[in-house]
C-alpha cells in the first residue's frame, strides 16, 4: 500500500514526562494491582473478625507506641518526598541527589520501627487466624517498604553515575516518589485496621 | 408449552433407566418436586429462546439480498428497533425467571416445628448418622443409611469433621454442603415409600466416587419399628460360627475402630456396626450386604475401595468366614 | 537527511533506504542468543500462542484418558489417585496454561499492530512474562510426570488441600504454579493497558479503537482487579501448609469458606477474562466476513464494560450450596442473571450485523457461526444455574460440566480457532487450508455437541462431577460410552487442526498483506509484518482505517531511524505527545525469570527462600534496568 505523509512529528520531544510517559502509567497500573491486594487483606481481616465473637482472638489489642510512631513518621516522610518530586521535575541534579540520600535514610527508619511492631501484636502467626492475618498484613506492607527502599538506593547510585543527567532518570525519580506516597497511603487503612479496629 | 414439557420429561425419564432412584427429574419429595417444576419451566423457556435465536441467525445468514453493494445508512433504523426490542425482551424474561426462582426458594427449605431431626456427619468416605432422643425413645447411631417416615418433614443437621462433603439425594431435595467448622441444615421429605439413593457431591478425595447414602422412606409405623430395633444392643445368635466370629472381631484390631453396642467393641473411627446386617449395602453403597460381599470386603478393603481408611487385617479363612457370619447376623 | 546533528529521521528518506535502516535497528539477531533476548512482541506473541496450544493438546490428552476411564462403570484403567491428578491437571492446565495465556498472547501479537505502533509497552516485561509462564507450565507438568501432580481439583478447596489432608507437595505445586501464571498474566495486563492508553496511532480516539482492542483493554482491567485475589488465596494456602498459619483452619479461628470466597472472587471474573477477548475476536471476524462494520459500536463497548463490572458481583453463585444466608444468595441470583443482558445485547448486535451485511462463508466465519449456536446454549444454561433452587440440583454434577464447556469451548475456543484461521496469514505470511478448515470445523462442531450435550442429561440424572468411576447399577453407562466415542470425533477435529496449522506454516499458499479485505490496521502492513511493524506510523481518520477503496495510507513522519522509536499519544484523543524510545533486546528478563523461578520453587520447601531467593532477583532486576548508554536511553 502506498503511503502519504500527512503529519511530520519531528518536533515532538524524544521522551515523554509524567502522564505522557508509559512508565508513569505502568507504575499506576502496578499500584492498582497492589492496592487491590492490600484491600483484599483488609477484607480478610474484617471477614475473620466477623466470624470470631471475641476479637482479637486470645490476645490483647496491639500496643500503640511502635505502630503510631511509624505512622507519624511515614506521614511526615511525604514532605521530603514532595520536595524530591519537585526537584526532579525541575531536573535539578544536585538537589535530587540530596533528596535521594534523604529518602534512602527515611526508608530505613520504618524498617527499624517495624521490627518493634511485630512483638507489639502480642501474637504469633501460628497461634490462630488473628495472628496469621496480622503478620501477613504487616509482612506484606514491609515488603513494599523494602522494595521501595532498594529502588531508592539503586536510583541514588544511578544519580551519582554518568547516566544521571538525563530526563529519563528524573522521570524515574518522579515515579519512585509517587510509589513512596502509595506505600504511605496504603499503610493508613492498615494501621487503622490493625491498631484501632480491635479497640472498637 | 405443556406438550413440550411432557415431551422433555418423557425423554429425560426414559433415559434414566431404573425408576430414577437418583435423579433430579424423578422427584418424590416436596422440595425436589418444587425444583423439578422450576427446572422444567426454565428449560422450556430457554429452549424456546434458543430456537428463536437460531431461526434469526439462519435467516440473517441465508436470506436473499439485493444485488447492490452496501446498503445506505438509512437502513439501520429497523435494526436499532429490533435490537432494542430484543434487549428489552431479554430483560423481561430474565426478570421473570429471577422471580420464579425466588418463589421456588420460598417454597422449600422451611421445616415445620414437628420435624424429625437427624444429624449427618460426612467422613472420608462414608456417612455417620445420629438420631436424636425423641418421645418414643433414646437416640442411636447408624451409618450410610437413613430411614425416614413418609409424609413428614425431616430436618438434616449437616456437619463434617474432616473435609467438605455434600449431601445430595436428588429425588428428595437439592444438595447441601457439609462444611468443617460450620453446621448446615437441609429439609428432606418423601411423599412415597421407597429407596432413594444419593451420593457425595463435593469432591472429597480418593473415594469421592464411592460415597453413597440410601434414604429409605417408609410408613410411620414401619419407621418406628425400625427405630426400635436400632435402639437395641447387638444380640449374638446361638450359632457357633457367629459366636466365634464375635470373639475374633474382639481379638483382632476391628474393635479399635468400630463400635458394636452391647459388646466391648467401642472404636469410633469407622462406622457403627451394631446393626450392619440389617443395612442394604456396605462400604457406603459399594455392594449389597451379603455374607459373601462382607467376606470379600473384610478380606481386602483396599482393592474394592482403594485409599479408604480401613486396613487389611490378616485373618485365617475360618476367622474371615466367622466374622462375616457375625456381621451378617447383626440385623 | 539529518537534523539536529547526528540524528537520522525518516521524513524525506526513500522507502528502500527507510526499510533497510529500520530493519537494522529493530531486527532480532538470528541464533540462540537472539532468540533468548528478543523483545519483539510478534516473536514473543507467536511463542506464547504456540506454547499455549501445546498445553491445549496436553490437556486434551488428559481429557481422553478421563473419557477412557469413564466409558464403562467400575473401569480399572486409571486408579483414583491418578484420576484425581488427571482431572485436576486438566482443569488447571486448561484455565491457567491455555485459556487465559492464549487470549493474552493473541493480544500481545495483535494489539500493537491494531493500534498502529511498533512494539508493545514494556517489551522486556513481556519477555519476562513469557519465561515465567513457561516455567510455571513446566513446573506443573514435570510434577505430574513424576507422580507429584496436584490432586485437589483446579479449585483446591480447603481443607482437602490444606496441611492436614493434602499430603506431600502436590497442593503446594498447584499453589505456586498459580503464582507463576498470575505474575505473567498481570505483566501482560499492564502492558496492554499502557499500550492501548499511550501508543495508539495519531487520530485513533476512543471511539475509533477496534472492538478487539476494547475487549482486551477491559480484560486487562479484569486481570488487574481479579488476579490479586487468587494471589492472596494461594499465598495463604502455602503459608498454612508451610509455616502453620491458620487462615483456613476453623479450630483456630480460620474459615473454610474464606478460601471459596477468595477463589471465586477471582474465579468468576476469570471466566470473563477468557470470554471477553473471544467476544473481540468474534467482532473482528464478523465485521470482515459480513463486509460491514459491527452494528452498534457504542453498545458493544458499553456491553464489554458492563460485563467487566458485573463480573465482580457474581462469585457467590459458585457457593449456593455451601450454606450462606438466603438473602445474600438471592442478590447473587439477580446479578448472575443480569449479566445475560449485556451478553444478549452483543449477540443481537452480531445478528443485526449479519442481517445487514453480506456474509462470506470462509472458515473463520464458520467458527463464529458455530460459536453463536453453542454459546447461546451455554449462556442459557448459565441463566439456569444462576437460580439457587435450580443450582441445588445441578451444582457439581455433569450438568455444570456441560454448561461451562458450552461457555468456554463454545464461547472462547470456537472464536479462538476462527481467530487463528483469520490471523494465521498475518502471523506466518501463509494461508491455512480452506478445504481442511471446513472439515475441521465440521468435526469439532459435531464432536463437541455429541460429547457435551448428553452431559446435561447425565447431570440431571444425578451423576456428580469429579468421580473416577460409577457403579454398574446407575443408569449412566450408555450415555457415558456414547460420550467417550463422541470425544474421539472431537479429538480427530483438533488433531486435524494441528496438522493443518503445522503444514500451512511450512507450505501454505503465500498471503498478501490483506487477504480477507479487512479494515483494521494490522492488515495495513505486510504478512508477516516487518520487525518494526510499520515503516511510518499510520494516521487514523475513522473507525475503519482501511475501509473503502483506500489506495494510500495516511502516515506520520519525523521519527528517528537510528534508535528504536515509536509514537506516544494522549489517552482520549490519541494526539501525538512524544517520540518515545522502545527498549532494545536484552537477556536480563530471562535471568530475572530464572531467579524468580528459583525463589518460587525453593519457597515451596522453605520459607527462608523468600529471603535468600530475593537477592538474585534484585541483582537481575538491577542488571535489567541499569542504563547501558544506548541511543534508546537518550531523552
Amino acid at each position: 500500500m502506498k503511503e502519504k505523509i500527512v503529519i511530520d512529528l519531528a518536533d515532538l520531544p524524544p521522551h515523554g514526562l509524567g502522564t505522557a510517559s508509559q512508565s508513569w502509567w505502568g507504575t499506576l497500573a502496578f499500584m492498582l494491582i497492589e492496592g487491590t491486594g492490600f484491600a483484599l487483606a483488609i477484607v480478610v481481616y474484617l471477614y475473620l473478625m466477623s466470624l470470631a465473637p471475641p476479637w482479637p482472638l486470645d490476645a490483647a489489642p496491639p500496643d500503640l507506641l511502635a505502630g503510631t510512631t511509624l505512622t507519624v513518621f511515614l506521614v511526615l516522610s511525604v514532605l521530603p518526598n514532595i520536595f524530591l518530586n519537585r526537584w526532579a521535575h525541575q531536573q535539578d541534579l544536585r538537589k535530587v541527589r540530596i533528596g535521594l540520600i534523604a529518602m534512602s535514610l527515611v526508608g530505613i527508619v520504618p524498617l527499624i520501627l517495624r521490627a518493634f511492631e511485630f512483638p507489639a501484636m502480642h501474637i504469633k502467626w501460628d497461634q490462630n487466624a488473628y495472628g496469621s492475618i496480622v503478620w501477613v498484613m504487616l509482612g506484606l506492607h514491609t515488603t513494599h517498604i523494602l522494595t521501595d527502599l532498594v529502588e531508592t538506593l539503586v536510583l541514588t547510585c544511578l544519580m551519582f553515575s554518568r547516566h544521571a543527567d538525563n530526563p529519563r532518570r528524573f522521570g524515574d525519580v518522579n515515579d519512585n516518589a509517587m510509589y513512596w506516597n502509595f506505600v504511605v497511603a496504603t499503610w493508613l487503612p492498615i494501621y487503622a485496621c490493625l491498631y484501632w479496629v480491635p479497640r472498637l | 408449552m405443556r406438550t413440550a414439557r411432557a415431551l422433555l420429561l418423557s425423554i429425560l425419564v426414559a433415559t434414566s433407566g431404573c425408576g430414577g432412584q437418583q435423579s433430579a427429574l424423578g422427584s418424590q419429595g416436596a422440595p425436589a418436586i418444587h425444583v423439578e417444576h422450576l427446572i422444567l419451566g426454565m428449560v422450556a423457556v430457554c429452549a424456546a429462546i434458543w430456537i428463536l435465536v437460531m431461526i434469526t441467525l439462519g435467516t440473517a445468514l441465508l436470506r436473499a439480498r439485493p444485488r447492490t453493494a452496501r446498503q445506505d445508512d438509512g437502513s439501520e433504523k429497523p435494526l436499532t428497533m429490533a435490537v432494542s426490542a430484543a434487549v428489552a425482551a431479554t430483560t423481561l424474561i430474565i426478570a421473570g425467571l429471577t422471580i420464579a426462582s425466588f418463589y421456588t426458594t420460598r417454597g422449600i427449605g422451611l421445616a415445620d416445628s414437628t420435624a424429625l431431626t437427624i444429624t449427618v456427619k460426612g467422613q472420608q468416605w462414608w456417612w455417620q448418622v445420629f438420631y436424636a432422643d425423641s418421645s418414643t425413645g433414646p437416640g442411636f447411631q447408624t451409618a450410610n443409611e437413613i430411614h425416614i417416615p413418609v409424609g413428614r418433614d425431616v430436618r438434616l443437621q449437616l456437619e463434617s469433621p474432616d473435609v467438605i462433603h455434600s449431601f445430595w439425594v436428588p429425588s428428595l431435595a437439592g444438595k447441601q454442603d457439609l462444611v468443617p467448622g460450620r453446621s448446615n441444615s437441609l429439609l428432606l421429605r418423601a411423599e412415597k415409600p421407597g429407596v432413594y439413593r444419593g451420593q457425595c457431591a463435593e469432591f472429597c478425595g480418593l473415594q469421592h466416587s464411592h460415597m453413597a447414602i440410601m434414604v429409605i422412606a417408609e410408613a410411620p409405623g414401619a419407621f418406628e419399628g425400625w427405630a426400635a430395633t436400632q435402639r437395641l444392643d447387638a444380640v449374638v445368635s446361638a450359632d457357633s460360627d457367629t459366636a466365634a466370629g464375635q470373639a475374633s472381631f474382639m481379638a483382632k484390631p476391628c474393635a479399635a475402630c468400630h463400635t458394636i453396642r452391647g459388646t466391648p467393641a467401642g472404636g469410633t473411627t469407622g462406622p457403627d456396626l451394631t446393626h450392619i446386617g440389617g443395612r442394604r449395602t456396605i462400604a457406603a453403597g459399594l455392594v449389597e450386604t451379603t455374607r459373601g460381599s462382607l467376606a470379600a470386603w473384610i478380606a481386602d478393603p483396599q482393592t474394592h475401595k482403594p485409599g479408604n481408611n480401613m486396613p487389611m487385617v490378616s485373618l485365617t479363612s475360618t476367622e474371615l468366614r466367622n466374622i462375616s457370619a457375625y456381621m451378617e447376623s447383626l440385623k | 537527511m539529518t537534523r539536529d546533528g547526528d540524528e537520522f529521521r525518516d521524513s524525506s528518506m526513500g522507502t528502500a533506504e527507510l526499510h533497510r535502516r529500520l530493519a537494522a535497528i529493530w531486527s532480532t539477531p538470528s541464533g540462540l542468543w537472539g532468540a533468548l533476548s528478543t523483545v519483539d512482541h510478534k516473536i514473543i506473541g507467536r511463542r506464547y500462542i504456540t506454547t499455549a496450544f501445546v498445553f491445549l493438546a496436553l490437556g486434551g490428552l488428559l481429557s481422553m484418558l478421563m473419557r477412557l476411564q469413564l466409558a464403562q462403570p467400575e473401569a480399572r484403567f486409571i486408579g483414583p489417585d491418578r484420576y484425581n491428578q488427571i482431572f485436576t491437571m486438566h482443569g488447571t492446565n486448561m484455565m491457567f496454561l491455555f485459556a487465559v495465556p492464549v487470549m493474552q498472547a493473541m493480544a500481545i501479537y495483535l494489539v500493537p499492530l491494531m493500534v498502529g505502533t511498533r512494539n508493545i509497552a514494556f517489551p522486556r516485561l513481556n519477555a519476562f512474562s513469557y519465561w515465567m509462564y513457561l516455567a510455571g507450565g513446566l513446573l506443573l507438568w514435570i510434577a505430574f510426570v513424576v507422580d507429584a501432580g496436584p490432586d485437589v481439583g483446579w479449585f483446591a478447596y480447603v481443607p482437602l488441600s490444606g496441611p492436614q489432608y493434602g499430603a506431600g507437595k502436590r497442593a503446594d505445586i498447584w499453589a505456586q504454579m498459580i503464582t507463576f501464571t498470575e505474575v505473567s498474566a498481570l505483566a501482560i495486563a499492564v502492558e496492554i493497558v499502557v499500550t492501548v492508553f499511550k501508543q495508539r496511532a495519531p487520530g485513533m480516539s476512543l471511539d475509533r479503537i477496534p472492538l478487539f482492542v476494547w475487549s482486551m483493554l477491559v480484560t486487562s482491567f479484569l486481570v488487574i482487579m481479579a488476579m490479586p485475589a487468587i494471589m492472596v488465596a494461594s499465598t495463604s494456602l502455602i503459608l498454612d501448609r508451610l509455616v502453620g498459619t491458620h487462615f483456613f483452619n476453623p479450630a483456630e479461628g480460620g474459615d473454610v469458606l474464606l478460601w471459596q470466597h477468595l477463589f471465586w472472587f477471582f474465579g468468576h471474573p476469570e471466566v470473563y477474562i477468557i470470554f471477553l477477548p473471544a467476544v473481540g475476536m468474534v467482532s473482528a471476524i464478523v465485521a470482515t466476513f459480513t463486509r460491514r462494520p459491527v452494528f452498534g459500536y457504542l453498545g458493544m463497548v458499553m456491553a464489554l464494560i458492563a460485563t467487566g463490572v458485573l463480573a465482580f458481583g457474581l462469585w457467590v453463585h459458585h457457593m449456593f450450596v455451601a450454606g450462606l444466608p438466603r438473602l445474600g444468595e438471592s442478590f447473587f441470583t439477580a446479578s448472575s442473571m443480569a449479566i445475560a443482558v449485556p451478553a444478549g445485547l452483543q449477540i443481537f448486535c452480531w445478528l443485526a450485523t449479519m442481517w445487514a451485511g453480506r456474509p462470506v462463508f470462509k472458515t473463520p466465519f464458520l467458527f463464529v457461526v458455530g460459536f453463536m449456536v453453542i454459546f447461546v446454549i451455554g449462556g442459557l444454561t448459565g441463566v439456569m444455574v444462576a437460580s439457587v433452587p435450580f443450582d441445588t440440583q445441578v451444582h457439581d454434577t455433569y450438568f455444570v460440566v456441560a454448561h461451562f464447556h458450552y461457555v468456554l469451548v463454545g464461547g472462547a475456543v470456537f472464536p479462538l480457532l476462527g481467530a487463528i484461521y483469520y490471523w494465521f496469514p498475518k502471523f506466518t505470511g501463509r494461508m491455512m487450508s480452506e478445504v481442511l478448515g471446513r472439515w475441521i470445523f465440521g468435526l469439532i462442531f459435531a464432536g463437541f455437541n455429541l460429547t457435551f450435550f448428553p452431559m446435561h442429561i447425565l447431570g440431571l440424572q444425578g451423576m456428580p462431577r469429579r468421580i473416577y468411576t460409577y457403579q454398574p447399577e446407575m443408569p449412566w453407562s450408555g450415555l457415558n460410552l456414547f460420550i467417550s466415542f463422541s470425544a474421539v470425533i472431537l479429538a480427530a477435529g483438533f488433531l486435524l487442526f494441528f496438522i493443518d496449522a503445522i503444514r500451512s506454516a511450512r507450505s501454505g499458499s503465500l498471503a498478501s498483506a490483506n487477504p480477507w479485505g479487512a479494515t483494521t490496521l494490522e492488515w495495513a502492513t505486510s504478512s508477516p509484518p516487518p520487525p518494526y511493524n510499520f515503516a511510518r506510523p499510520p494516521v487514523v481518520e475513522s473507525l475503519e482505517p482501511l475501509s473503502g477503496d483506500l489506495e494510500t495510507l495516511p502516515v506520520a513522519s519525523g521519527l528517528r531511524v537510528d534508535r528504536r522509536e515509536l509514537l506516544t499519544s494522549s489517552v482520549v484523543h490519541a494526539s501525538p505527545e512524544a517520540r518515545e524510545a522502545s527498549p532494545g533486546d536484552s537477556i536480563w528478563p530471562l535471568w530475572a525469570a530464572l531467579a524468580t523461578t528459583l525463589m518460587l520453587i525453593w519457597s515451596i520447601f522453605s520459607p527462608w527462600a523468600v529471603v535468600w531467593g530475593s537477592v538474585p532477583i534484585a541483582i537481575t532486576l538491577i542488571g535489567w534496568f541499569w542504563p547501558k548508554g544506548v541511543p534508546e536511553d537518550e531523552a
